[in-house]
Parts: structure tokens; sequence; C-alpha cells
């Protein structure tokens, strides 16, 4: 396997743990929205913040790979 | 790699572009917009507050009526007792000085009657005497027309007075 | 009404693609010869490029022609200020176009200028395929980014400085016109990013700032989709997110107050030893953060990019116009995903300055 194949593992598996980060961000975002619908805008943003702090991670692997190519 | 080696003429002109839009924006746009906004905001909030005040005053100003009302009210319910404690003695005591004086005149036609009583007893008394005195002697004058009878009664007037 | 517009947009895009992609296949018939390289393709596209290339006649035939719009050239060498206009490379960018201006020779390789050292005539690769016999001048070119960027600039300013005139004319400052669309987003950003991030108490020194960013991230996200301007992919290059990351950075370090460093030097609360072991941790913490910002929006931006490229290189690469029913269709699908996303980053990076200078000015509450 080149770099290039195990750096662009990485950056997948990377993708994977964002993926699954963001997805229980997510859900558990629909259960307070569901919860608490008068909280919506609030759980909103938070989230969004979260799922942004999440994402970083992911692109910090992505940026990883695209160094290593 | 190349993807993420930034440029130094882009860095340079993105400073130096976001720098100038910064400042103009901040003096020019931002300052006046939110200022506007503020203003508009603040102006609300004190609309609200003196509308709140407004309220307050108009509150005031009806529990004050309603005072007054409840005052008025009371004021008007103690006259009307009063009204009412001052028809009722007056009427008692019209009522006691009907009574005192219907008994006073009861008093006065059974004194009078008393007196009438009186008098007509006592004119009857003498019309009885009279006529008793007529009727005797007409009797007397009867019996005594006879002689045995005479002996009779003075005998029996004796017997009378020798019992006493 | 609205739904009616939005029905005929839709359409109208969804037409204008279908077309395009027609339009593009019958171009990659011209070309047999030439394999088509997605990579290339969608690199050439993501990166910055001197002039705006707008269309291209003819590929690959004698009578090829473009049209582009031609943008200066500055560069900075030992022979002092050097300009020109891109145009001189008749878009070139495999450094065979060799232009001699002010004692150098210049080369475009992947749009990257390079100087020829002295008395090289043509540029030569090593196995890599870089550059060997040349060094790179400091550049200041206007590149189609730089270009865009201007644009997006001059825009800004028509927007907001007409918005605030129109606070200025009305007495009692009710928006009108342009003003009553710019004033619920200037709220926005006021009420949803400023208040709650930095604090009731200090977050107007910040407003300008968080504004001015949100607006300008926004914009040239939006502008970096418009395929007119040949997706001039400025928010997703990493020069201009760095630039602005590092202003987050400058702020948030120089508004940092005694709390701020305390929490970064010795941590409060802890055990010494924990203390000790925190503080390179809040060091790095200090950087990652403004990088993290300046990765975020560039990989966001340019992975936005990089998809709907690759869904409309399918067509060449399958080299059959039918894969347009599968690309097109994908290809405005992530297409609205990233009108969306232009607005969430722009907000995520936002916010996320606006958490980072209320980082840097809370105060000590225990």
């Amino acid at each position: 396997m080149t770099i290039t194949g195990i750096a662009a593992l990485g950056a997948g598996l990377a993708a994977i743990g964002a993926g699954i980060g963001i997805g229980k961000i997510g859900g558990s975002a629909m259960e307070a929205m569901a919860r608490q619908p008068e909280m919506h805008g609030k759980i909103q943003s938070s989230a969004l913040i979260l799922a942004a702090f999440v994402e970083a991670v992911a692109l910090f692997g992505v940026v990883a790979a695209i160094i290593l190519k | 790699m190349e993807l993420i080696k930034p440029g130094f003429g882009l860095v340079f002109w993105t400073l130096i572009t976001f720098s100038i839009l910064l400042f103009i924006l901040r003096k020019f746009a931002w300052k006046p917009i939110l200022g506007a906004v503020e203003e508009r905001e603040d102006g609300i909030k004190n609309a609200l507050a003196s509308a709140e005040k407004a309220r307050k005053e108009m509150e005031n100003l009806h529990a004050d009526n309603e005072r007054i009302l409840k005052e008025a009210r009371t004021e008007r319910e103690t006259m009307l007792k009063e009204a009412r404690d001052i028809k009722a003695k007056m009427i008692a005591d019209a009522k006691d000085e009907a009574q005192a004086q219907a008994s006073k005149m009861i008093e006065q036609a059974q004194a009078a009657i008393e007196s009438e009583k009186k008098s007509a007893m006592a004119e009857l008394k003498n019309h009885v005497a009279g006529l008793s005195l007529d009727i005797a002697e007409k009797v007397v004058r009867q019996e005594l027309s006879n002689k045995d009878k005479q002996l009779e009664l003075v005998e029996s007037m004796l017997g009378e007075a020798k019992l006493n | 009404m609205t739904l009616n517009t939005f029905k005929s947009v839709l359409f109208s895009a969804l037409f204008l693609a279908i077309s395009f992609a027609g339009y593009a296949t019958e171009d990659s018939d011209n070309k047999d010869d030439k394999e088509f390289d997605a990579n290339e393709m969608i690199m050439h596209h993501v990166k910055d490029a001197y002039g705006m290339h707008i269309i291209t006649f003819n590929e690959g035939k004698e009578d090829e022609h473009h049209i582009s719009i031609p943008l200066p050239v500055i560069l900075w060498t030992e022979n002092g200020l050097t300009t020109f206009m891109s145009s001189e490379f008749h878009h070139d960018y495999s450094g065979q176009v060799v232009v001699e201006k002010n004692g150098g020779r210049f080369v475009n390789v992947h749009e990257k200028i390079y100087q020829l050292n002295d008395g090289e005539s043509v540029v030569s690769y090593d196995a890599e395929h870089h550059p060997v016999n040349a060094k790179m001048p400091l550049d200041f070119s206007i590149t189609r980014n730089v270009f865009m960027m201007w644009v997006s600039f001059t825009i800004l300013l028509l927007i907001f400085l007409t918005a605030a005139r129109h606070y200025k004319k009305s007495e009692n400052n009710i928006p009108k016109g342009i003003a009553s669309f710019v004033e619920p987003l200037v709220v926005f950003v006021r009420d949803e990013i400023g208040k709650p991030m930095i604090g009731e108490h200090k977050y107007k020194k910040y407003m300008p700032y968080l504004l001015t960013v949100f607006f300008f991230i926004w914009i040239n996200n939006i502008f970096g989709l418009i395929p007119f301007f040949n997706g001039a992919n400025l928010s997703g290059n990493i020069a201009f997110t760095l630039t602005l990351a590092f202003v987050t950075f400058i702020i948030t370090t120089f508004s940092g107050n005694k709390n701020y460093w305390k929490h970064i030097f010795w941590m409060p609360g802890v055990p010494v030893p924990m203390k000790i072991f925190l503080m390179p941790i809040e060091i790095i913490g200090m950087f990652t953060k403004p990088i993290s910002l300046m990765i975020r929006l560039f990989a966001n931006i340019t992975a936005g990019h990089i998809i709907i490229l690759a869904l409309y290189s399918l067509i060449f690469i399958f080299k059959t116009e039918f894969m347009g029913f599968v690309s097109v269709p994908f290809a405005l699908f992530i297409g609205i995903i990233e009108i969306i996303v232009t607005a969430i980053q722009a907000y995520i990076f936002t916010v996320l300055s606006a958490l980072y200078f209320g980082m840097a000015t809370e105060e000590a509450h225990h």
C-alpha cells in the first residue's frame, strides 16, 4: 500500500469518526427539540457549533491526507 | 499539498482588503445601522415603559375612584341608616305620644264617666229614696188604715228594738 | 408568490445545468485525443489563477481561442517591481510561454509564476514536476481570487452603505428597501452571535469585526458557487481563511484579560501537577483554535466545489451524455446543500470567533 493509500484510508477513518459524532449530536439535538420545542433555536445553534467542533477533527484528518499525498 | 500552502500575495491582499472593509463598514455602516436599531429598540422600550406607567397611573386612578365610590357608598349607607333610625325613632315617639295621649284621654273619659256615674248614682239614690218614701208612705197609709195591722207593726218594731 | 419564484428559479437552474452538460459533452467529443483528467480539471478550478477565464472554444484544435478577463500580474523581483497583464501568457499554464519583462523571464507553471534563473530560457522539471531551474518571486498579482474579493468588497460596500444611508434619511429609523433586508441579518449577528457568545456588556466592541467577517465570508462563499465567475474559490483558499483566522487570533490575544491568561498558564482550581500538565495543552490550544477555524472554512468550501466538479466529471469519465441524468441532479442537490453551507460556515466562523473573544474577556466568577 502506498503512502497515498494509507493517507486516504486515514482520512476515511477520520470521516467515519466525525460521522458518528455528528450523527449523535444531530440525534440528541432532534430529541431535545422534540422534548422542548420552545428551546428550538438555542438547541439548533449549539448543535451546529458542536458539529463544527467534531467536524474540525475530520477536517484535520483530510488535511493530513492532503499533506501526505 | 499545494492546496494547503497559502499564497503570500493572497494573504497580503486579503489582509489589506479586509482591513479597509472593516474600517469603512465600521465607520459608515455598522455604526449608523446598529445605532439606529438600538435607538429604535430604546424608543420601543421607553414607549413600553411609559405605557406601563400610564397603565399604572390609570390603575391608581381607578383605585382612587373605587375608593371614593366606596366611601360614598358607605356614607350613603350610614346616612340611610341614620335616616332609618330617625324615622323609626320618630315613629316610636309618635306612637308613644299617641299612646300617652290616648291613655290620658281614656283616663279623663273614665274619670268623667266615674263622676257622671257618681252623680247619677246620687241622683238615683235621692230618687229611689223619694220613691221609697212615697211607696212607704203609700204602704204605711194603706196598712195603717187597719187598726190591727198598726198594732202588729208597732209590736214587731218593739220586738226588734228589744233585741237591740 | 415566493414559492412560484423559487420553482421557476429551480427549473431554470436545472435546465441550464442540463444544457451546459450537453454542451460540455459535445466539447469532449472534439478532444478525443486528449484523455480527460478529472483531478487536474478540479484542481485547476479549486486553486487560484491569473486571469478570469470564462470559456474556451474549439479546445485542442488549431483555432482554439479563449474568452477571459486578463488581470494584472505584479511581482517583486530583485530588479524591483515587475508588472504585466496575465494575457501575455496566452492562457498557458504549462510553463511553455516565457514572458520577458524587466530583465527577468517568467513562466506560468500550474498557475504559479516562476522566474527562470539567469541564462535559462526553458523551464525544466524534476521527477515530481517541480521546476528546478526557476525560483518563485514575491507575488502580489491581482489573481482571480483577489479580483473576486474586490468585487465582493464593492458589493458589500454598496449594500451596507446604501442601507446605512436609509437610516440617516428616515426620521423614525424605520428600515426601508435594502435596509429592511440587511437589518434582520445585522440584528441576527448581534442577538444570536454577539450577545450570547461574548456577553451583554462587552459585545459592542467586537460587533464591527463580527459583522464584517460574517458578511465577507458569506458573500465570498456565494460568489464561489456562481459558475460565471469560474467558481473563484476565494473562501476555499487557505490564504484567505488563514488571514481571517489570524485576525481573530490577534483580536483574541490582545483582548485577553488576566483571567484568560491565568487559565492558560496557571489553571485555577486544579492541583499543582495538573496545572503544569495543562499549561502546554492550553498554550497549544491557543493556536489550534484559529487553525481549526482556518481549516474548517477552507475544507468545507473546497470540498463542496470538489464534489460538484467531480459529479460533473463523471460525464466526461464515462464519455456519455446520459451520465448527465445522474450527475446533474446530484450536482444540483449538492449545490442546494452548498447554498445552505455558505451561510452555515459564515455563521460558524463568526460564532467561534465570538466564542473565543468571549473566552478571552470572561471575568473570573468564583
